[in-house]
């Protein structure tokens, strides 16, 4: 038996004396909480690999806000004879005074990073092939920090010189194009270019990879009749999750339209958030019973010890002392438990990284097990524990040492 | 000679069912410092229930009880706590040591639980309390691993860690075989005689009695007797 170490309190002394004394008692208590901390810190870790997974790629091909013009209003127009006229076919709007709101969006520390887009409809054509597209005009080392197409690239490179564009695998699969071949773009208003393909990309996406090309900011916007003006204004957030609140904030300042990923994925979001809510009462209920399990074995250990706590008040302990060695008990309960289910949580994940691949052996998706997860844990058991000990703390404290003598 | 303990009119009564039985009927005691008294009288007289009284472990009905002068019976739980630790060692039939803890460790506790922190002085003490009882080289045993006469030694030495104005022992030898229950009882004695520790002992056994300076007899939660003795 170790001497008492000088720097304890008697409580502390005595409640770690006490569970030790309790060798099954406590390890058994200890393992349950185990378990169950490890099921919640592995189900946290699981959700948040899968969601962020799932709201990467969702990003992959999204930015965080996106500017646009306000829409004409669609409403017929008559003359002076009340005929109605006919809509004129829309032409695409630029953003007014865009390289001036640029500078300034550069500004805001909210905002990571600015592009402007001249994007629009079009037809890709190659020999009999004819295909309706989404042509975007990009300026690339701005539009990369938006969305990371560079990253997404599997064929050549992301380069958009005059005369050159970057195509999605799923076009160049349709149009039977490679690298290097032409292309031929046109307009609905009748402009036309033609341009070389350079790189291929694969977004993850197949709608994307069969509509979207890649071209230089200004072959765009003569080919959509946008000279000088761009259809839209990108932007990254350094705080994705804050996208609505700040697009509600732009379109209130600027009178243009904002679109944030959030509320364009609202859907996605739901599904999102009722799993996260599903997720928490799960962990809820698994927190409640292990303070259950730490309440019932601390109810026990306060009936076995009701002489050995009647004794001690005869020698003059406090109630307070004895309310907080057994507190205590089931915080360092809790404590011990999280670490020894932090420990089995980060096995069952490495085992779920060997077992739950993708057929090339890489993991479905990255999983991890961040510090601060244990460290949240660690701090929510010990206060579950801590919780869970009240009601038989307060049981001990009362105890009428005369009572407790006796009996 | 100063007066450790004054009882008067002391009552204590249990509500059993809707009836309250009244266990003492207005003890009236004194007891001065220095002084080896044995309390004695049938079962069931209220012999445990005064002396837990006088322990202030429990309250009595009606009636004061002063403490080294101080009288008692308005105090509120955390400063009888306090009184309780400071000028009462206790001495049970049942030595109810921790068994988590070791013989010094028993001994030490009091003045760990008064203190909140163990420092070198008092397991200096405890180590001088277990040599006094004769078990320094059981000082490292668990209290569970120690035989019944041991552990009422160690529970003794427990007693005497702050320097009690008064001890008081509920049948101290109760459980243990005549020639332990000498040991011990010799051990009581010794003590109060080396320190003029103040002694209160609940006995049975007219034998041991017989070796008290003064006897009271308690009988239906009375005092019937309480007469000088000088011991052959
Ligand atoms: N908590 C209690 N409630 C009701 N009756 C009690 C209680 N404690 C003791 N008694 C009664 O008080 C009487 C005296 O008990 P006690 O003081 O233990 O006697 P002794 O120690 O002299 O044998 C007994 O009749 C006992 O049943
Ligand atoms: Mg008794």
């Amino acid at each position: 038996m170790p001497a008492l170490s000088s720097w304890l309190p008697f409580e502390w002394i005595a409640a770690t004396r006490f569970l030790r004394e309790g060798r099954a008692q406590t390890l058994l208590i200890i393992v349950a909480v185990g378990v169950g901390v490890a099921v919640i810190v592995f189900m946290s870790a699981l959700l948040s690999g899968l969601q962020g997974n799932l709201v990467k790629r969702t990003l992959s091909s999204q930015a965080h806000v996106v500017l646009l013009p306000t829409e004409e209003i669609a409403r017929p127009q008559q003359d002076d004879a009340g005929a109605v006229i006919q809509r004129q076919a829309q032409r695409l709007r630029s953003i007014d005074q865009w390289q001036a709101l640029r500078a300034r969006l550069e500004s805001l520390p909210e905002i990571s990073a600015v592009s402007p887009v001249a994007s629009g409809p079009a037809f890709a054509v190659r020999n009999e092939a004819n295909k309706a597209i989404s042509l975007y005009g990009i300026v690339p080392e701005h539009y990369i920090q938006v969305i990371d197409l560079h990253e997404k690239i599997v064929a050549g490179e992301l380069r958009v010189n005059a005369g050159e564009a970057v195509i999605g695998i799923e076009l160049a699969r349709e149009l039977g194009a490679g690298l290097g071949d032409k292309l031929r773009v046109n307009a609905s208003n009748g402009a036309t270019d033609t341009l070389t393909i350079v790189g291929l990309f694969d977004l993850g996406n197949k709608i994307a990879n069969g509509r979207n090309v890649y071209v230089g900011l200004r072959s765009a916007q003569n080919l959509l009749d946008l000279i000088g003006g761009v259809s839209n204004i990108d932007l990254a957030l350094r705080d994705m999750y804050a996208a609505e609140t700040l697009a509600q904030r732009l379109a209130g300042e600027t009178g243009l339209v904002a679109d944030s990923w959030i509320k364009t994925n609202s859907q996605f979001f739901t599904a999102l958030n009722s799993q996260r809510m599903s997720s928490n009462l799960i962990r809820f209920f698994i927190a409640l019973s292990v303070a259950f399990g730490i309440a019932s074995v601390l109810v026990v250990s306060v009936v076995q010890r009701a002489k050995e706590i009647g004794i001690l008040r005869a020698m003059g302990t406090r109630q307070g002392q004895i309310l907080r060695i057994f507190l205590l008990q089931g915080g360092i309960v809790g404590l011990l438990g999280s670490l020894l289910g932090s420990a089995l949580a980060l096995l069952c994940l490495t085992l779920w990284r060997l077992l739950a691949t993708n057929p090339d052996g890489t993991p479905l998706f990255p999983i991890e097990l961040p510090p601060a997860l244990v460290l949240i844990t660690a701090a929510g058991a010990s206060l579950v524990g801590v919780i869970a000990a009240l009601l038989p703390a307060r049981r001990a404290a009362r105890l009428d040492p005369v009572v407790a003598i006796r009996g | 000679m100063a007066e450790v303990l004054r009882l008067s009119q002391l009552r204590k009564s249990y509500l059993s069912g809707e009836e309250e039985t009244e266990i003492l009927h207005g003890i009236d005691l004194s007891l001065q410092s220095g002084e080896f008294a044995a309390l004695i009288g049938p079962s069931g007289s209220g012999k445990s229930t005064l002396l837990n009284l006088i322990g202030l472990l429990d309250r009595p009905s009606s009636g004061e009880l002063q403490i080294s002068g101080s009288a008692t019976s308005h105090l509120p739980e955390a400063a009888i706590t306090r009184l309780r630790g400071q000028h009462i060692g206790f001495v049970f039939q049942q030595h109810l040591l921790i068994p988590a803890f070791t013989a010094l460790e028993n001994v030490m506790m009091p003045l760990l639980v008064e203190r909140g922190r163990p420092d070198p002085q008092m397991r200096q003490r405890a180590a001088e309390l277990l040599a006094a009882v004769g078990l320094s080289d059981r000082a490292d045993y668990l209290a569970g691993k120690l035989s019944g006469g041991q552990q009422q030694r160690v529970a003794i030495a427990r007693a005497l860690a702050m320097r009690p104005a008064l001890v008081l022992a509920d049948e101290p030898t109760g459980n243990l075989d005549t020639q332990t229950a000498d040991s011990i009882f010799s051990l009581l004695r010794r003590i109060n005689q080396e320190d003029g520790t103040t002694f209160l002992i609940v006995t049975h056994d007219p034998r041991l009695a017989a070796r008290c300076d003064r006897i009271i007899e308690l009988v239906d939660g009375r005092i019937t007797a309480d007469r000088e003795n000088h011991p052959a």
